[in-house]
C-alpha cells in the first residue's frame, strides 16, 4: 500500500500544480495563437490578479470566491485598458518590439507592486473549508489540492465547451486558424482580440490566486514562473485548450516526479523535457503543423 | 614668532583633525531591495536601535551610518559597494552582510581595505577564516546544526532524519553540521534533499512528500528565514506530517519571530535550536524588545536578525572605545578579540581565535496558546563555539 499512496501522491500533488499552470497559460495560450502576439507580461496579471485576490481578503475580509470574481474582473478590465492604450498598437509590429514592449510592462508592473505594497512575499490565508487533510477513501491528501484539482477539470470543460459550441468560440477557433478570412467575413477581429485578451488576463489572475498559498506571491512572481507558463504553451499548441489543459498537467506531474525522485538536478530536466518534445513536435504535443 | 606662529598654526592642524574624526562613518551592506529587503530590515533596525539606546557611551564621537543596497546574493554587487564604501565614502568600519555568498565575494577587498568588518548576519561558517578583518557578531551554521545533531539524538530519541536544505553554501554547512552531530552520538541520516535555490521560495511539497514516504523520527530544515519559513510549515502542516508521527526541526530560521505569530496553529510542535528568540528570559532581552517596540511599534518584534545587527554595532561602539576613536583596523580587530558583551541572547564573546562568536544555544519547543505562540526553553547548552572550525573540518581547518 505504500506503493499506492506514493503513486496516489504524485499525481494528485502534480495535478493540483498543473491545474493553476493550466489556468494561468490558457490566456497565453489563445492570445498568442490568434494574434501571434508574444506577451511576457501575462506573468504580470496573474501576479496582479494574485494580489488583489490576497489583499481583499487578507485585509478587506472579502470572502474566498468573491475574492476570485474581483480578481477576475478587476484584472480584466486593467488589461482591456492596457491593450487599448498600447497591445493594440503593436499587433502589427515586428515581434522583437513585441517581446520588448511586453517584457518591459512586466518590469513596470514588478517595480509598481513593490513600491505601493512592497516586495514581501504575500500569505494567503485558506478558508477553513480548503484548509487540512481530507479522506478520499485510498489516501488522504491536502484538502486544497483536491479542491484545485476539482475546480480546475470543472474550469477547463467549461471553457470548451465555450470553445467548441458557442459562436464566439467559432470565431476565435477561426480566427487562429485563419484570421484574413474571418476579417473578410466581417468578424470585428479587434473586439474580439480584446474581449480574449480581457478573458486569458482574467484566468491569469485567477491562476495567480489559485497558487499563490503553494507558489508563493511577490511581485517577482511575474517572471519566476514565465518559464513555466511559457513551457506549457510551447508543448501544448498555440491557440488550443485541450492542448494546453494535458501539457500543463504532464509538465505539473513531470516537475513534481523529478523534484521529488531526482530533487539535484529536477528542474534542469524539465527543461530537457521540454526541448526533446519540441525537437521532436516543433509546433508542440498538441499543435497542428501548418 | 614665526616659531609660535606655526605651533599654533599645527595645534590648530591637529584640533581640525580631531574634530573630524568625531564622526566615525560606518558603511552597512544590505540587501535593501528585492527578495531579501525584508531581512535587510531587522538588521538595519537592530543596528540603528543600538546607536540610538547607546549614543551617549561614545561620546564625544558619533557614528553615521551609510547605508548602500546590494539587491542579491550574486556577489557582484556587493564587491563595488565594499570597493566604493571604501575608497570614495573612506568609511571607517564596514558591518551588514546578509548573504553568505557576499561576503565570500568582498573577503579579498575587505583584507586589502584594512578596516574593521563586522558580519551581522552570513552564517558559511569559514567566512571568518577569509579575512582577518572579519569579525561576526551573527552565528554560524554549525552553531545551530552541531548542536541540535546531537540534541535530536539524546533529547528527542530520534533514531532516523531525513534532512531538506536549501541548496546553497549555509544550507550545506548546516546539513554538514547537523550529519555529523546526529551521527556521532547514533543517529541515522536516511536521505538529503536539496530544496532549490535562496533566491526564491520554491513549492516544497514535492521534496516533503519525499521527505514524508522516508518516515524518520525528525525532519531537518534548513531555509533562509522569511518567506521560506512560512512556507516550510504551511507545506508540513499541508501534507499532514505531523500526525505520520515526523518531528520538524531545524535552526532557528523555521520560527523567525517575524514570521511566528501568523503561523498561527501551525507552528504548534516546532522544535528548533537557536542563540535567540524574543521570548527568551533574561533581563537584557526584556529591555531589549521594550525599546524595539517603543521604536517600531508594538505589533512589530524583534528577531535573531536584528539581534546579530544590535549586537554588530555594539561591537563596533567596544572597537571605538578600545582605539580611542581611531577604529585602525587591526588595533580594532585586536580590540574585539576576547571582547564579551551581554547580549539580548545571553553572554556572547569574539573568539580571540577565530574573531566568529561564542554564544549559548536555546533548544526551544513553540506552543500556540490563547491565541500566540510562544516558544518554551526545553534545554541550554552554554558558550558553544563554531563546531566547524574546532573540527577543522573542510575550509573552515585553512
Amino acid at each position: 500500500m505504500i506503493f499506492g499512496e506514493d503513486v496516489a501522491g504524485i499525481v494528485l500533488g502534480g495535478l493540483a500544480a498543473g491545474m493553476v499552470l493550466f489556468v494561468v497559460s490558457v490566456g497565453l495560450s489563445v492570445t498568442m495563437g490568434l494574434m501571434g502576439f508574444v506577451n511576457l507580461a501575462h506573468g504580470g496579471f496573474a501576479m496582479i490578479g494574485g494580489y488583489i485576490i490576497v489583499l481583499s481578503m487578507n485585509r478587506l475580509g472579502v470572502p474566498f470566491v468573491p475574492a476570485l470574481i474581483l480578481g477576475f474582473t478587476l484584472t480584466a478590465a486593467l488589461s482591456v485598458v492596457l491593450e487599448r492604450l498600447f497591445y493594440s498598437k503593436l499587433y502589427r509590429a515586428a515581434e522583437l518590439d513585441q517581446v520588448l514592449f511586453s517584457i518591459g510592462l512586466a518590469f513596470v508592473m514588478i517595480a509598481t507592486v513593490t513600491i505601493v505594497i512592497g516586495p514581501e512575499t504575500q500569505p494567503m490565508i485558506l478558508p477553513s473549508w480548503l484548509r487540512g487533510q481530507i479522506d478520499l477513501g485510498f489516501t488522504s491528501y491536502r484538502t486544497y489540492s483536491i479542491f484545485l484539482i476539482v475546480f480546475g477539470a470543472l474550469v477547463a470543460f467549461c471553457l470548451w465547451l465555450g470553445f467548441e459550441r458557442t459562436r464566439i468560440g467559432a470565431q476565435i477557433r477561426a480566427a487562429v486558424d485563419n484570421r484574413k478570412m474571418v476579417e473578410s467575413l466581417g468578424i470585428n477581429i479587434d473586439r474580439l482580440f480584446t474581449f480574449t485578451f480581457a478573458f486569458g488576463s482574467g484566468m491569469a489572475a485567477l491562476g495567480g490566486g489559485f497558487g499563490a498559498e503553494f507558489l508563493g506571491l511577490d511581485p517577482q512572481y511575474t517572471l519566476k514562473y514565465l518559464v513555466y507558463f511559457l513551457i506549457v504553451v510551447a508543448v501544448g499548441g498555440m491557440g488550443r485548450i485541450t492542448g494546453v489543459f494535458y501539457a500543463a498537467l504532464i509538465i505539473g506531474i513531470m516537475d513534481f516526479i523529478l523534484k521529488k525522485y531526482l530533487p539535484a538536478g529536477g528542474t534542469i530536466f524539465i527543461y530537457v523535457l521540454t526541448i526533446l518534445i519540441l525537437l521532436i513536435r516543433p509546433q508542440g504535443l498538441f499543435g497542428r503543423s501548418n | 614668532m614665526l616659531k609660535r606662529l606655526m605651533m599654533s598654526a599645527a595645534v590648530l592642524v591637529a584640533a581640525g583633525g580631531i574634530a573630524a574624526a568625531q564622526e566615525i562613518k560606518v558603511g552597512l551592506l544590505l540587501p535593501y531591495s528585492g527578495v531579501g529587503a525584508e531581512l535587510a530590515q531587522p538588521i538595519d533596525r537592530g543596528a540603528e536601535l543600538y546607536i540610538k539606546t547607546h549614543a551617549d557611551e561614545i561620546k564625544p564621537f558619533t557614528v553615521k551610518l551609510i547605508k548602500r543596497d546590494v539587491k542579491d546574493a550574486s556577489g557582484a554587487t556587493a564587491k563595488i559597494v565594499v570597493q566604493e564604501l571604501l575608497t570614495q565614502d573612506n568609511v571607517d568600519a564596514l558591518a551588514g552582510w546578509v548573504y553568505s555568498p557576499n561576503a565570500i565575494a568582498t573577503a579579498p577587498l575587505v583584507t586589502a581595505g584594512k578596516k574593521l568588518a563586522v558580519l551581522m548576519n552570513a552564517g558559511t561558517a569559514h567566512i571568518t577564516n577569509m579575512s582577518p578583518y572579519y569579525a561576526r557578531t551573527s552565528f554560524s551554521m554549525w552553531h545551530a546544526g552541531h548542536a541540535l545533531g546531537e540534541a535530536a539524538a539524546k533529547q528527542l530519541g530520534a533514531k532516523t532524519a531525513v534532512i531538506g536544505y536549501t541548496d546553497f553554501p549555509p544550507g550545506k554547512d548546516s546539513l554538514a553540521a547537523f550529519k555529523m552531530a546526529f551521527e556521532k552520538n547514533g543517529g541515522k541520516v536516511i536521505d538529503e534533499i536539496p530544496m532549490g535555490g535562496a533566491n526564491a521560495v520554491p513549492d516544497f511539497t514535492p521534496f516533503f512528500q519525499r521527505a514524508k514516504d522516508k518516515k524518520p523520527d525528525v525532519f531537518f530544515v534548513f531555509v533562509p528565514g522569511g518567506d521560506h519559513s512560512t512556507a516550510v510549515v504551511r507545506t508540513y502542516n499541508a501534507l499532514g506530517m505531523k500526525q505520520a508521527g515526523i518531528k520538524l526541526i531545524g535552526p532557528g530560521d523555521i520560527t523567525q519571530d517575524t514570521k511566528l505569530q501568523p503561523m498561527g496553529q501551525n507552528a504548534d510542535g516546532l522544535i528548533t535550536m537557536h542563540h535567540y528568540n524574543a521570548d527568551l528570559d533574561n533581563p537584557q532581552n526584556k529591555k531589549f524588545v521594550e525599546d524595539w517596540k517603543k521604536a517600531y511599534g508594538a505589533d512589530s518584534t524583534p528577531d535573531f536578525m536584528a539581534v546579530g545587527g544590535y549586537d554588530g554595532m555594539a561591537a563596533i561602539f567596544a572597537a571605538i572605545k578600545a582605539t580611542n576613536g581611531k577604529l585602525d583596523g587591526d588595533k580594532a580587530v585586536a580590540a574585539l578579540k576576547g571582547w564579551k558583551f551581554d547580549s539580548p541572547r545571553g553572554p556572547i564573546q569574539i573568539d580571540p581565535e577565530t574573531r566568529d562568536i561564542i554564544m549559548n544555544e536555546y533548544l526551544s519547543q513553540a506552543a500556540f496558546q490563547n491565541g500566540r505562540v510562544v516558544q518554551k526553553n526545553i534545554g541550554k547548552i552554554d558558550a558553544v563555539k563554531d563546531a566547524c572550525k574546532a573540527n577543522k573540518i573542510g575550509p573552515c581547518g585553512k
